[in-house]
């Protein structure tokens, strides 16, 4: 065990983090975004947007991520449609993770009893009204735990973007795997990965936790 | 006109309005309702139902369970699309289409069985949702309003409290009070003491008999026999999808003209003497 290697190596990590840190925040946002447009179609069952998400949704769960990299990455180019390396892989990430969210969404949208949705529309509120004051703050609760779990697991689907030659933190491990140094550079990528994600399982709880202190979405 | 008619019953507790009943017939129609048809799939639930409310006027509407009572009431505020049959608000037809119900829906007022009050929001916020986001009322104003209200059923003090906080009867007032906050017209009640433990029933109906005597126009469904006897200027009995019988309280009760009232009116007298 070279310590003073992996010691050495630690602004490349740091690099390499910011980079898979970066394209997570993006992805994740857009997934956020994409999971609770989709949800909304599918709940207020707008008629074909609900249909279409709905396929967008077993079209983005049911395929790896690799593929709909490659796809991005390698396919499209050839249709003349040529996308820089980070943004496919934000896509990528946010095109998998919209699924993973609108499911959670929509298990918290559904936890919102039919009467809770009367009481509001008896004081005239708009169904836009509605959603924003009184499904979605008490759905956001019940959703929570299912949008962590999936935060945590898109994060740690990063590891994916070094395919697409991405310099994110296992493209650096592999590399240095490469000139040999084995047991620090995993040790190095294990140790980066929990200080990225560690904090934000931590946030996560911290949330739930406050959401049940409401009194509310269990 | 109902703003002011909400502020005079806030304001003035010793000028009272006594009301005329036998006049009531004079004053204007607020909800007018013609044959209205409403089944759900195959099930005919309202089979032409028929009846007005006048201003300032307590409709009270009993039946057996099952009846349509609350698809009746459910059905006068858009909350159920009817079959056919005609809903009139202030002598403007609703069911024709492009009617904005959201904005009829500030004019009727609904309490339910379980309240319904939002859990995530506290009491004051429950209240001022509606005026606020829906009416655009100022804050300042709206607060004032809703604290006047609460004071009034009692729970001013319990402003910041959050629903799970409260008991039943203590939800159901505020739940009373989001819906006057609004200056509805016309206020729906469905069975509102129904989910409330017997101490905490009366609680309740003592804040609407108090509208009742300043003359909110109402529409109650209820299985208290006394109560209605006592806020009701009309009865429907309701069986069946019909309004078997439409008559004064007095003359309901203790004349009832069908077989049908009579049974149902035996039922509660038989649970008043085990009740005694
Ligand atoms: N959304 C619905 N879908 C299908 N059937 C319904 C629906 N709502 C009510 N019903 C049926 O319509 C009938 C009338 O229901 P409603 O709730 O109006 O009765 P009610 O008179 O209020 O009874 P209760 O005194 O028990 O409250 C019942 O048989 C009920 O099962
Ligand atoms: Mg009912």
């Amino acid at each position: 065990m070279d310590l003073d290697f992996a010691i050495k190596c630690i602004p490349l990590f740091w690099a390499a983090g910011k980079l898979t840190v970066t394209l997570a925040f993006f992805g994740i946002i857009l997934s956020l975004v994409i999971g609770f447009i989709c949800a909304v179609l599918q709940y207020y069952r707008i008629p074909f947007l609900k249909q279409l998400a709905g396929i967008y949704i077993e079209l983005a769960r049911n395929t790896p991520l690799m593929v709909q990299l490659f796809f991005l990455f390698f396919g499209l180019p050839r249709l003349g449609i040529l996308i820089p390396g980070k943004t496919c892989a934000i896509i990528g990430l946010a095109f998998l993770g919209g699924a993973y969210m609108a499911e959670a969404f929509r298990g918290g949208f559904s936890a919102v009893g039919k009467t809770q949705l009367e009481a509001g529309l008896s004081l005239g509120l708009s169904r836009l009204q509605l959603l924003r004051y009184v499904i979605f703050p008490q759905a956001l609760a019940v959703s929570l735990p299912v949008i962590s779990a999936s935060t945590i697991f898109l994060m740690k689907e990063t590891s994916v973007f070094s395919i697409v030659a991405l310099p994110d933190l296992m493209y650096l491990a592999k590399d240095l795997l490469k000139e040999g140094h084995s047991i620090e550079s995993n040790l190095m990528l294990v140790i980066s990965y929990l200080v990225i994600i560690l904090p934000v399982s931590l946030f996560f709880a911290y949330l739930e936790r406050r959401a049940r202190f409401a009194g509310f979405g269990s | 006109m109902s703003e002011t008619m909400i502020e005079n019953i806030n304001l003035s507790k010793q000028e009272e309005e006594q009301r005329e009943k036998p006049s009531l017939e004079d004053r204007p129609i607020v909800i007018c309702a013609r044959d209205i048809v409403k089944s759900f799939g195959e099930r005919l639930i309202l089979k032409g139902i028929s009846v007005n409310v006048h201003h300032g006027e307590v409709l009270v509407v009993i039946g057996p369970s099952g009846c349509g009572k609350s698809t009746l009431l459910r059905c006068l505020n858009g909350l159920e699309p009817i079959d056919s049959g005609e809903i009139e608000l202030d002598g403007e037809l609703l069911t024709k289409p492009g009617t904005n119900w959201n904005l009829v829906r500030q004019k009727i007022g609904m309490v339910f069985q379980n309240y319904e009050l939002f859990p995530h929001l506290n009491v004051m916020d429950n209240i001022l949702l509606g005026p606020i986001k829906v009416q655009k009322r100022k804050k300042t104003e709206a607060k004032q309003k809703a604290s006047a209200w609460l004071e009034r059923v009692g729970l001013l003090d319990r402003a910041d409290s959050y629903p799970r906080e409260l008991s039943g009867g203590q939800k159901q007032r505020v739940a009373i009070v989001r819906a006057l906050t609004m200056a509805p017209e016309v206020m729906l009640f469905d069975e509102v003491t129904a989910s409330l433990d017997p101490e905490m029933v009366r609680e309740v109906l003592d804040v609407m008999l108090s509208l009742a005597s300043q003359g909110l126009t109402m529409v109650i469904v209820t299985h208290e026999m006394g109560f209605a006897k006592a806020v009701a200027d009309k009865i429907i009995f309701m069986d069946e999808g019909h309004i078997v019988e439409n008559a004064p309280p007095d003359v309901f009760f203790n004349n009832p003209e069908t077989s049908r009232a009579k049974k149902f009116l035996n039922m509660f007298e038989f649970k008043g003497i085990k009740k005694v």
